[in-house]
């Protein structure tokens, strides 16, 4: 297979179970490396970067949202979502990573539950903890696996609004990987896997 | 930053563990507690020997001899005399001292004149009797003399042929062990008065002493140097204020470095304590560190992060332990007070305690560094995919180099710790094949409980057995632990059960109880008459020939030992030895060599049959001939057989043995042996004894086996105290590595409630478990225990081992109780929660 995904561009991966969905989300982010093939972000082959490398790259230019959330229980949600500011110490960029983690919990609604650990929190809130992590070192990309399968339709929706707006907001590329055919919909480009193939893709269907 | 970020993480991670890490922190500080309080002890002690040093000798010099001194010796003592420098006298025997009560014993009498002690204070109850014994015929004994003769002071005691005064007894005496009274207690009469006593006679042996006042180092390492061959030659032993501190010093040192190798098994059960705990603690965080890697944090930072905690549990712990440790070594001396002839003086060693600080951190990184390598194959897919498991990379040169470091440090540590490098090393080599030994075994558990699983019984037993090799079982960490343990406490026990075997008085109605000395040849038909008179049977009676040896071959001895370098055995050519002669081989000897006296032999000599060991350190064997001086006639003998002596056993035995016919007419005293069915018989005889034949000493065999016992249970007391600490790390251990299975028993407990299992069933299944799990560690850890119980018995103390299967069976039961009361304790909450809320739990 071969895909390009333009900077900025909305992309949904969808597909049966065991299609390749989450395979191809976790090649695409650097988690793997492709036994024969390439990946690059942003122009770095991921290929040629050795394992630090490449989570120093994921440190720099890449978001995550997990389906189960991965929100590190021993951290509170403040806690939680200054980790990939604290990790490479990005403060003086951007001011301290205090403030900048607490403003992104208040853009998600959650200002009010900064000191709480994931575990007092229901599964919506620690998914818009997560969105706040995801959005807080600015990624060039976004990798959101499942972000609603845990959710109910009433706090998934909200999840996906946030999503959205933050996407378009911090102008960041956002890949999705999908069940949710309406959740799918509201991506400018769907990629269909089958059988560890691509099925269709409406960004190359011109 | 990114460090403080690694110090902040490893802070926070170990919210929600906090109790669990507490527990491990508890185990690191046993250990620290033991090294840093057994540390301080000795330098202590080191620093209180090299002031007290003088104090314990009582003077500059001291010179003894085991008899009158030689006259070439006499001049030299006497041109010092001359000098100007100020000398006093002793003189030491044994004797029967007969109090008014009627009571009598034998104790060590010592004659004394007034200058002794030069530097000490000696402390007697009332405080003048020290100071005005000598004014009188007057005796000051030791507190214990009192107890055993049912005396008071102002009682009259009778020695030999002359009465005492009781005038005071002692405190406080300089250099004296407190076992000391118990082994030797003493009676001191003033010297003049010793000639009345008439108690040295023939083969009696009485120890004299001349002590010096003489404040100048260096004339009196000149002196000794000077005399050294003389004094040497003639026997004579000599101790300065140097000798004291070296002998002491070594001793004190040898004995806080064995008790502290015993307190360094804490340290080591306390490091794998943190390994176990680190091991399951990884596991739990597994799902963390794979988001940390999806977030990008490096290797090297998540590393950081889980090392920092497992110093920061081994600084916690060791803080802990240092505390412990100063607190602990205040009360040492009170424990080891017995066996050490000074008041210590304690101080705070800020060394020790920085080095109990640092050994606590080093060990917990260097035991966690095993589990931490895992860390490493934790891939960032694994926080997409929960069923996501990562081709494990081995890396085996991490795990060479963490293997090493750990060897190295557990070598390095004893080394340390230990009385001698090699020591050191051996203890580690012990420890290491001990670990070897217990992993098979914890491999074989698991190995055997899929091999013979019990197919036909119960569910809840299947499902017991079944964790034993579940995924992620705990079996070979808990049997290692529990193993350590419980193979430490045994070895110990089967040590000093061996030791207090060895030398149990038979109970054997046919076996001598009472045994009789120094009895003359003018004195044995009175001895008989009165041993007849009190219903006493004679079981034996033992001639003793003094002799000394002054050939062996064609060489004279003073030709051999004119040769410094062969022979290293010098005392076995110098010693005096006391011979007999008899017909018959005793149960307590074998033949080993050679032909026993009643084989026809052609040799021309007299025979004797000699004990293995001496002949051995004098290079000679069967055929060799050695000649005797017998007070004053040269009599050659020729080596016959050799035989081998059980010499812990409370009979007359001999270096050598006589063929009958040669002593015969040589000058002699007898030892008789007999039996006394009750003490009140015994005492009878013994008073009666004491008062017609006054130099005949008896001997209780049932006292002194009161007083080895004594001894023994002191020594044991002393190391059960250090070995308190390896049981109590060894239990917080226990509780650790249960209390990590925590959180997989819940859940699974959980799931087969939900699936209809009772609380009931639960709590059998892990009773299952634990009980298996108890019994493999303990009967592992028994079976090195019976192992190292029988090389340290035989190759150290050269006794046979004593085992009492009841004891074992006993400790196999109550390890396998405790294991399962703390599993059961500890996974109480896991039957007491409805299954939903667990699951629940869980879930979030």
């Amino acid at each position: 297979m071969d895909i390009d995904i333009e900077e900025r561009e909305f992309a949904a991966i969808i597909g049966p179970s065991g299609s390749g969905k989450t395979t191809l989300l976790g090649l695409l982010a650097g988690l793997d490396v492709p036994a024969t093939g390439s990946v690059s972000i942003d122009g770095q082959d991921l290929n040629k970067l050795t394992e630090d490398q490449r989570a120093s790259l994921r440190a720099e230019k890449v978001g995550f949202v997990f389906q189960s959330f991965q929100l590190i229980p021993t951290l509170t949600a403040l806690e939680n979502v200054m980790v990939p500011l604290e990790l490479y110490d990005r403060s003086e960029s951007s001011g301290s990573p205090g403030k900048r983690a607490s403003s992104l919990l208040e853009r998600v609604g959650l200002g009010d539950r900064l000191g709480h650990y994931p575990i007092q929190l229901s599964g919506g809130e620690q998914q818009r903890v997560a969105l706040a992590r995801a959005f807080v070192n600015e990624p060039k990309i976004l990798f959101a696996d499942e972000p609603t399968g845990n959710l109910d339709m009433e706090n998934g929706s909200v999840i996906v609004d946030l999503l959205m707006t933050m996407n378009r907001e911090l102008a960041t590329t956002l890949v999705l990987v999908t069940h949710d055919p309406a959740l799918a919909d509201r991506a400018a480009r769907v990629i269909r896997l089958e059988g560890g193939r691509i099925a269709s893709d409406s960004g190359v269907s011109a | 930053m990114k460090a403080f970020f690694a110090i902040r993480m490893a802070l926070r991670e170990t919210r929600g563990s906090r109790a669990r890490l507490t527990l491990y922190m508890a185990a690191i500080a046993a250990g620290v507690a033991s090294l840093v309080a057994i540390g301080s002890f000795r330098e202590n002690v080191t620093r209180t020997v090299r002031s007290q040093a003088r104090t314990v000798l009582g003077a500059d010099l001291e010179v003894r001899h085991r008899n009158d001194f030689p006259d070439t010796i006499v001049s030299v003592l006497d041109s010092l005399k001359g000098a100007g420098i100020e000398t006093t006298e002793s003189v030491n025997f044994g004797s029967m001292v007969l109090a008014e009560s009627g009571n009598s014993r034998l104790l060590q009498v010592r004659g004394i004149d007034g200058g002794f002690p030069y530097y000490g204070d000696i402390e007697s109850v009332p405080a003048s009797a020290w100071s005005e014994f000598q004014a009188s015929r007057a005796a000051v004994v030791d507190e214990a003399v009192l107890v055993y003769l049912d005396a008071e002071v102002g009682d009259t005691i009778s020695i030999g042929e002359t009465e005492f005064v009781i005038a005071g007894y002692l405190r406080d005496f300089p250099g004296d062990l407190g076992v000391r009274a118990a082994v030797g207690p003493r009676v001191f009469i003033p010297l003049r008065y010793i000639e009345e006593t008439r108690l040295l006679r023939f083969g009696s042996v009485a120890t004299h002493r001349v002590y010096f006042r003489w404040d100048d180092g260096a004339a009196v390492q000149n002196f000794v140097d000077q005399h050294n061959s003389l004094l040497v030659d003639n026997r004579v032993g000599r101790t300065t204020v140097e000798d004291v501190e070296d002998n002491l010093g070594n001793a004190l040192e040898n004995l806080t470095r064995f008790l502290g190798l015993v307190g360094l098994i804490a340290l080591i059960l306390g490091g794998l304590g943190v390994a176990s705990g680190v091991h399951v603690f990884v596991k739990e965080k597994l799902d963390t560190i794979a988001v940390l890697r999806c977030l990008g944090a490096r290797h090297p930072t998540v590393f950081r992060i889980y090392l920092l905690q497992a110093g920061m549990i081994g600084l916690g712990g060791a803080m802990i332990g240092a505390i412990l440790g100063l607190a602990i070594q205040v009360l040492l001396p009170t424990v080891l007070g017995e066996f050490l002839p000074l008041d210590i003086e304690v101080t705070t060693q800020w060394g020790m305690v920085a080095m109990g600080l640092f050994t606590g951190v080093w060990t917990s990184m260097i035991f966690a560094l095993f589990p931490l390598l895992k860390i490493r194959g934790v891939s960032p897919l694994s926080a997409l995919r929960k069923d996501f498991t990562p081709k494990l990379k081995k890396r085996p040169i991490a795990r060479t180099l963490a293997f090493a470091a750990l060897v190295a440090s557990i070598v390095g540590i004893s080394v340390w710790q230990a009385p001698s490098p090699a020591m050191g090393v051996a203890f580690a080599v012990a420890i290491g094949i001990a670990t070897g030994i217990l992993a098979v075994a914890a491999w074989g558990t698991t190995h055997s409980a899929k091999r013979f699983f019990p197919r036909r019984a119960r569910y809840v037993i299947r499902q017991g057995v079944a964790n034993l090799f579940r995924p992620q079982n705990q079996t070979i960490s808990v049997v290692l632990v529990l193993g350590f343990g419980m193979f430490i406490l045994t070895t110990l026990g089967i040590v000093q059960r061996s030791l207090l075997e060895q030398f149990s008085v038979d109970t054997d109605s046919s076996r001598p109880n009472l045994v009789f000395f120094d009895v003359q040849s003018d004195q044995r038909e009175a001895l008989t008459r009165i041993m007849e008179s009190h219903g006493l049977p004679r079981i034996g009676a033992v001639p003793i020939v003094p002799a000394r040896m002054s050939r062996v071959n064609d060489l004279s001895v003073e030709e051999i030992l004119s040769d410094t370098t062969t022979n290293p055995n010098r005392w076995m050519y110098r010693r005096e030895y006391r011979h007999t002669y008899r017909d018959s081989v005793t149960s307590s000897e074998t033949i080993t060599a050679g032909l026993w006296f009643d084989e026809a032999d052609s040799g021309e000599l007299p025979r004797i049959s000699l004990d293995e060991d001496i002949a051995e350190g004098l290079e000679i064997g069967l055929g060799d001939r050695i000649t005797w001086n017998v007070q004053g006639v040269d009599i050659e003998t020729r080596i016959a057989s050799l035989r081998r002596i059980n010499w812990a056993r409370f009979e007359p035995n001999f270096f050598a043995i006589f063929e009958p016919g040669v002593l015969d007419q040589a000058p002699q005293t007898f030892v008789y042996l007999t039996r006394s069915d009750s003490a009140a018989q015994g005492a009878r005889a013994q008073r009666e004894v004491v008062e017609n034949l006054s130099n005949v000493a008896v001997v209780d065999l049932g006292l002194i086996q009161n007083t080895i016992d004594g001894v023994v249970t002191k020594i044991s007391y002393a190391v059960k105290f250090m070995a308190l600490f390896s049981m109590a790390s060894g239990l917080v251990v226990l509780v650790g590595a249960i209390a990590t299975t925590r959180y997989q028993r819940v859940q699974e407990s959980a799931l087969l409630r939900t699936l209809g299992a009772s609380a009931r069933q639960v709590r059998q299944m892990i009773a299952t478990e634990y009980l298996a799990l108890g019994l493999a560690a303990g009967t592992t850890g028994i079976g090195l225990a019976v192992l190292a119980g029988w090389g340290l018995t035989h190759f150290v103390f050269e006794i046979s081992v004593a085992i009492s299967p009841v004891w074992l069976g006993l400790s196999l039961t109550a390890l396998a109780l405790t294991t399962v009361v703390v599993g059961a304790l500890n996974s109480r909450g896991v039957t007491r929660n409805p299954p939903l809320a667990t699951l629940r739990e869980l879930s979030e």
